[in-house]
């Protein structure tokens, strides 16, 4: 909790106010019962009317100052409190963004959005309360102990009684409520697990005949999750009659010794009802602040949660970027013209906007590829159907990998090199280490020995957005983001214009499907593309990564979702785009890799064999192995 | 101090607020058919009938014990008064009548005591009340959601129906538990309150009376104001929420095409248009508060003045005056709760109207009246002319007719899709067909029980069927009293013994859906070892090996070979042998069974099964390439 204490910085100012406004109003409160005791006092006893009226008057001014102290420090607090879930969120959002996948998988996808937006919003909520409501308990507490001392000390000795009473009650009852309700939630979890289990093997559960089982398992969770919060709810249920009845058990007392004190001379009757409404009011604080014991823990969970993501380690880029330049000090800085709308071809400064501190070398070689992108003759030729790129020199040299924690690696001494304008295919089992050789090449870790060259850099002395820019990456499972089809492919490259975007789609294959849709390349894909169809969205990624026209492609399984004949058509339309480029297919079936200039065998993590169809058809047993499963006899013949 | 942090996340962001006061203005939710829906709700509380009434009682005995109160008080107040006057006086021998006061304060202690009990008795109870209808309410859900044909499920997201069960029933218990009660306080409250004040003083009770309009009138300008806010906020949150989560779960594609910063804009958007609208409707709520309490005060200041004057003129007791400032004070709370209970009602309406459409979906065709039993099941299985489509218009399955004799092999060949899960969902009777029938050994599977349908197919599929529980109940899952010994015989001709005996529980390793450390072809090999020890006449297998390391691939083979010696099979297949040596092929394309025959049929048809099978199994290899231009 106190650690995101550094984001309210900005605020203090604020905070400081917030709580000078939270003090005027509770004087303002505190000075009500006071002034009525003069007009009872003074006024009423003594029948002076004019007194009364002006002392009438008094009140409404102080009541009206309380009222705009409230209202000031209302707008104040909201604005605070908000703006620091705000910042929060920016900053918790950005530092997710610069994450690795290592660290993404770490911590898990759910828990991250979960602790992006409930956990923050949990932490501004108690935030705005705390500044509204639980800042002005100890005032009031403090203030309505020196009134009531001051208008009678010794009648003050009840309230020695009454405040540890009330601190105990409230203590007994929430240190035997408040551990329940955190069983309560975990009962809760359990019976939504079982629900949740219920609902995605539902089949299962049917063609195996356990409803029963499974109606037996969620009543059990049920009657538990109930026989909890009966238990708790009747706990709780003794708290607010308590309270009641200590604070009018005081009131009583007050009445009975203040009766005696009266009898005495020693006090007036005013002062005796001022009394009465301060006792009130401090014992009414103290229930207040005991909010703050059960919000408190809460939030810092919450903040325990935010600090967890906000120290984790991101991306070494970025990370390395932020001793240097800004980078991904998101923020202001960047305008908000931020839809992944960059303007056509015209706005290459629209993405350029980066900080970051480019070497030499990197802007010789934008200097090459502005004039590439814009010039008239290389727009031409795209235009006539060719969106080539110039292959790179890919390299792996003695690569080994393990992930964290892991026993084995999941690639071992891998060495390889993919010519430009080649193509190479990766077949194996799962858990073969493919899908992990292509992460490797784009940076998303980083190899335990060895290394990776392009061209022969080693990718990583590379910036990693240079080294991504070159690549044009097809993942196993089509991601596609909310926004039109031809967002969706421009996100490829956000320079590229309407007709290079048909083009890539035309190539994909996704040019017919998308003309069929209404409104074409501005139909707008739903949340995860929920309205398209698997093959759908494996060719819009597919033109996504085409219209990036870049350097090395990897397709991991890229075609699985096609049928027959679409699958055919793409690959000899990309087979002309791919030409000169270098491209790395990770394949299941043997009748997609057989072409390949170059087939890798991997083998639980190791190469078992490199080299053409036919040659590994005789040389390599695991080769064999597949595509015995997978041809006939004639055919491996 | 309900904890509305439901670690679920499936929340819709519309239902989370806090409960109170401040739902005052938050934008309503309404329930499509308010008196109905209120009807049934009512009749899950109609079992607590008696209770019910017993906790109105209390809580009407409570609030007037509560609202009794003041006036006593101020009683003993006007005692201590006059005998202070008296004595200011010089009267001799006056004093404070101390008997008089001690009779008062002891009625007061009584009072409190009773409204205390009372007030505990009724939450007490109430306690019990929601719970145990909530508790029903879960109950009848999840009995549904087992009655209702798998088109429910496929329909919908699993979010949506949770949401139902959990945050619904939620809303509903919550509402139960607290506002109900706070509802018949309130009224009683207001109630008695009046009354107590008309009979201290009907011109002090006017003049409250005029103010209270104006309550109204800010309660209700707050709120219309405050309505626009909070409608965009939750607008904005969704939208920020839906970024989120798109962006964290496309955390890959956003590195590998170097979109960060893009993604962060767009956040940052969104999060400026949140902070804007929720600072506002959090300002605009906020000032609810301060403003009611000026007005409170203005009430205050009124009343002491007048209060003031009138007991100067001796027409009034000063105590009088004081048990109408307390009533006063407490005035225009029950007001701001009513009408915030209001709208917790029509929320909580809502959401119960929700649950109840759950329970109104029209279930699954019940078993037969007197299902069929196959004794010995030889595994013949006919499509007659049957005609199937998941959505109207949209048919998958036209007049289709399949003959599959006993221990014949039918190869389903063509892309990946819906075909195979759409076989299952027939065969299973998952989905009823919409025309036509299904006949094992004759008999239509409608006339049989499910439960016996579906004990007579083994499946050994990709998507894995296996249960939440051990290994071992999963294998032996296929036969009633089978011991150890016949489980491990079967791992064993699955080749599953080995592997199962390094996991740390062994055969006691308990399954889940969420996590498993078993990988997907190891899963693979316990639904064949179950179908090897259940022995079924029919199998549904697919042959994919796709998620497979090579080695365990080459065992499933083998073990797949040996199951379906002699048993009807339905193959999703991909091996060249298999489909040449069905006795019949069907072949699919998005779904649809285009074509049907065996092998040498299609090949001489030249359609589509023809193109395939050049493009897919050409014998040529690379040599003549592309191979996929033949």
């Amino acid at each position: 909790m106190l650690k995101l204490r550094s984001y309210l910085a900005p605020y203090m100012a604020s905070v400081v106010l917030i709580l000078a406004l939270v003090f005027f109003q509770s004087l303002a409160e505190l000075l009500l019962p006071t002034i009525m005791a003069e007009i009872v006092d003074i006024g009423i006893v003594q029948g002076d009317i004019p007194f009364i009226f002006k002392m009438g008057i008094w009140m409404l001014l102080v009541a009206a100052f309380g009222m705009l102290c409230s209202i000031w420090g209302s707008y104040l607090a909201a604005k605070t409190a908000l703006g620091f879930g705000k910042d929060l969120r920016s900053k918790v959002f950005a530092q997710v963004e610069s994450f690795s996948l290592q660290e993404i998988n770490r911590l898990g996808t759910a828990t991250l959005i979960t602790r992006t937006t409930n956990d923050i919003t949990q932490v501004q909520q108690v935030f705005i309360m705390l500044l509204r409501m639980i800042v002005s308990a100890p005032l009031m507490l403090i203030g309505g102990i020196v009134m009531a001392v001051s208008k009678d000390a010794r009648l003050s000795l009840i309230l020695v009684f009454a405040l540890p009473l009330i601190a105990l009650t409230i203590y007994l009852i929430a240190s035997k409520g408040i551990p329940l309700f955190k069983a309560i939630q975990l009962k809760l979890d359990k019976l939504n697990l079982v629900l949740r289990e219920n609902l995605t093997g539902i089949r299962v559960i049917r063609a195996f005949n356990r409803v029963e089982h499974e109606k037996a398992r969620y009543e059990e969770a049920n009657r538990d999750l109930t026989a909890t919060t009966v238990k708790v709810q009747r706990i709780m249920a003794a708290m607010m009659p308590a309270m009641m009845l200590i604070m009018n058990l005081t009131a009583v007392s007050i009445i009975w010794f203040g009766g005696i004190r009266v009898d005495l001379g020693q006090l007036e009757v005013g002062d005796l009802m001022a009394f009465i409404q301060y006792a009130m009011l401090i014992l009414f604080s103290l229930v207040m602040l005991s909010m703050l014991f059960v919000m408190l823990p809460r939030a810092a969970v919450s903040a325990a949660r935010i600090n967890e993501v906000l120290e984790a380690e991101t991306e070494r880029e970025v990370k390395m970027e932020a001793g240097k330049v800004i980078e991904m000090d998101v923020g202001k800085d960047v305008g908000i013209e931020s839809k992944m709308k960059a303007k056509e071809v015209a706005g290459t400064e629209a993405i350029e906007v980066r900080p970051l501190k480019k070497t030499g070398n990197q802007l010789e070689k934008e200097k090459q590829d502005l004039p590439l992108a814009k010039g008239p003759v290389n727009r031409e030729r795209e235009l006539n159907g060719k969106m080539q790129s110039e292959g790179a020199l890919l390299e792996f040299r003695e690569v080994t990998f393990s992930y964290p924690e892991a026993e084995m690696p999941a690639l071992r001494n891998i060495s390889f090199a993919v010519q430009p304008g080649k193509t190479t295919a990766i077949i194996g089992g799962t858990g073969s280490g493919k899908s992990t050789l292509l992460k490797l090449i784009l940076g998303f870790y980083k190899p335990s020995q060895g290394q990776i060259t392009i061209d022969g850099q080693d990718i990583w002395t590379m910036p990693l957005k240079d080294l991504r820019s070159r690549i044009g990456y097809v993942p196993q499972k089509a991601v596609l983001f909310t926004g039109t089809i031809a967002d969706n492919i421009r996100y490829g490259n956000l320079e590229a214009g309407a007709e290079e975007v048909r083009k890539a789609a035309e190539i994909a294959q996704a040019d017919e499907f998308i003309s069929q849709l209404e409104n074409n390349y501005e139909a707008v894909i739903a949340q995860g593309g929920q309205n398209l169809s698997g093959g759908q969205k494996q060719r819009l990624a597919i033109a996504r990564a085409l219209v990036r026209r870049p350097q090395i492609y990897l397709f991991d399984d890229s075609f699985s979702a096609l049928d027959y004949k679409t699958d055919a058509k793409l690959r000899k339309a990309l087979q002309e785009v791919t030409q000169a480029a270098t491209v790395i297919v990770v394949a299941q079936r043997i009748s997609t890799v057989w072409n390949a200039d170059q087939i890798i065998v991997l083998d639980q993590g190791q190469i078992v064999g490199i080299g053409r169809h036919q040659d590994l058809l005789q040389n390599c047993e695991v080769y064999r192995e597949i595509a015995g499963s997978q041809l006939s006899q004639e055919e491996l013949a | 101090m309900r904890n509305e942090q439901s670690s679920d996340r499936q929340l819709r962001p519309g239902r989370r607020h806090l409960r109170g006061g401040w739902a005052l203005g938050r934008p309503k939710e309404k329930a499509k058919d308010f008196k109905g829906t209120l009807r049934r709700l009512l009749k899950y509380l109609s079992p607590y009938r008696g209770q019910i009434a017993l906790v109105f009682t209390m809580a009407v005995l409570s609030t007037s014990f509560s609202i009794l109160s003041p006036i006593i008080m101020g009683k003993g107040t006007t005692i201590i008064f006059e005998g202070f006057l008296l004595k200011l006086q010089g009267v001799p021998g006056a004093g404070v009548d101390f008997q008089h006061l001690g009779r008062l304060v002891f009625s007061l202690i009584t009072l409190y005591l009773f409204s205390s009990v009372f007030s505990y008795g009724q939450q007490f109870l109430m306690a019990g009340i929601a719970q145990k209808i909530v508790f029903k309410m879960r109950q009848d859900l999840n009995v549904k959601l087992h009655v209702l044909p798998l088109r429910y499920f496929d329909s919908r997201t699993h979010g949506e129906v949770l949401s139902r069960v959990t945050n619904d029933v939620d809303t509903v218990s919550t509402t139960l538990q607290q506002s109900l009660t706070q509802l018949i306080t309130s009224l009683v409250t207001l109630l008695g309150i009046v009354l107590m004040m008309l009979i201290i003083s009907p011109l002090l009770t006017l003049i409250t009376a005029g103010i209270l309009p104006l309550s109204f009138l800010i309660t209700a300008q707050v709120a219309k104001h405050s309505q626009k806010y909070f409608a965009d906020q939750q607008k904005a949150l969704g939208e920020l929420n839906g970024h989120v989560e798109e962006m964290y779960t496309g955390h890959e594609v956003i590195k590998a095409f170097g979109r960060e910063r893009e993604s962060v804009q767009k956040f940052e958007e969104i999060n400026d248009r949140l902070y804007a609208s929720g600072w506002k409707a959090q300002f605009v709520s906020g000032i609810i508060m301060p403003l009611l309490s000026f007005i409170n005060n203005l009430g205050y200041v009124l009343i002491s003045v007048v209060g003031g004057i009138m007991v100067a003129k001796r027409s009034i007791e000063i105590g009088d005056i004081q048990a109408f400032l307390q009533y006063s004070r407490q005035f225009s709370h029950p007001i701001v709760q009513t009408a915030s209970i209001a709208n917790i009602l029509q929320s909580t309406i809502a959401a119960a109207e929700r649950v109840f459409e759950v329970l109104d979906e029209v279930e699954e065709a019940p078993e037969p009246k007197e299902p069929q039993v196959l004794k010995y099941p030889r595994g013949e299985v006919r499509f007659e002319n049957i005609s199937f489509g998941y959505q109207e218009g949209d048919v998958l399955f036209h007049n289709l007719s399949i003959v599959v004799r006993p221990g014949e092999t039918v190869a389903i060949v063509g892309p990946t899709g819906a075909g195979k899960t759409t076989l299952v969902n027939l065969l299973l009777r998952f989905y009823d067909v919409q025309a036509g029938k299904i006949t094992v050994d004759g008999i239509d599977i409608r006339d049989l029980s499910r439960r016996d349908l579906r004990r007579m197919f083994g499946m050994v599929l990709q998507d894995t069927w296996l249960f939440n529980g051990t290994i071992k109940d999963n294998i032996a899952y296929g036969r009633e009293g089978v011991g150890k010994e016949d489980i491990i015989r079967a791992a064993r001709a699955a080749h599953a013994d080995h592997f199962i005996r390094t996991l740390p529980e062994g055969y006691e390793t308990v399954l889940n859906e969420e996590a498993s450390n078993l990988s997907q072809g190891q899963k693979q090999l316990i639904t064949i070892a179950r179908a090897i020890l259940a022995d079924p006449p029919i199998l549904i297998l697919d042959e994919a090996t796709s998620s497979v390391d090579t080695r365990t691939e080459i065992l499933l083979q083998k073990a797949m070979t040996k199951l379906m010696e002699g048993r009807t099979c339905f193959v999703i297949a991909h091996r060249l042998s298999t489909i040449r040596d069905a006795d019949t092929i069907l072949v699919m394309n998005n779904g649809k069974i285009i074509e049907q025959g065996n092998h040498r049929e299609l090949l001489a048809r030249g359609g589509f099964y023809a193109e395939l099978y050049n493009s897919q199994f050409s014998t040529g290899g690379p040599a003549d390439s592309p191979g996929q231009e033949s």
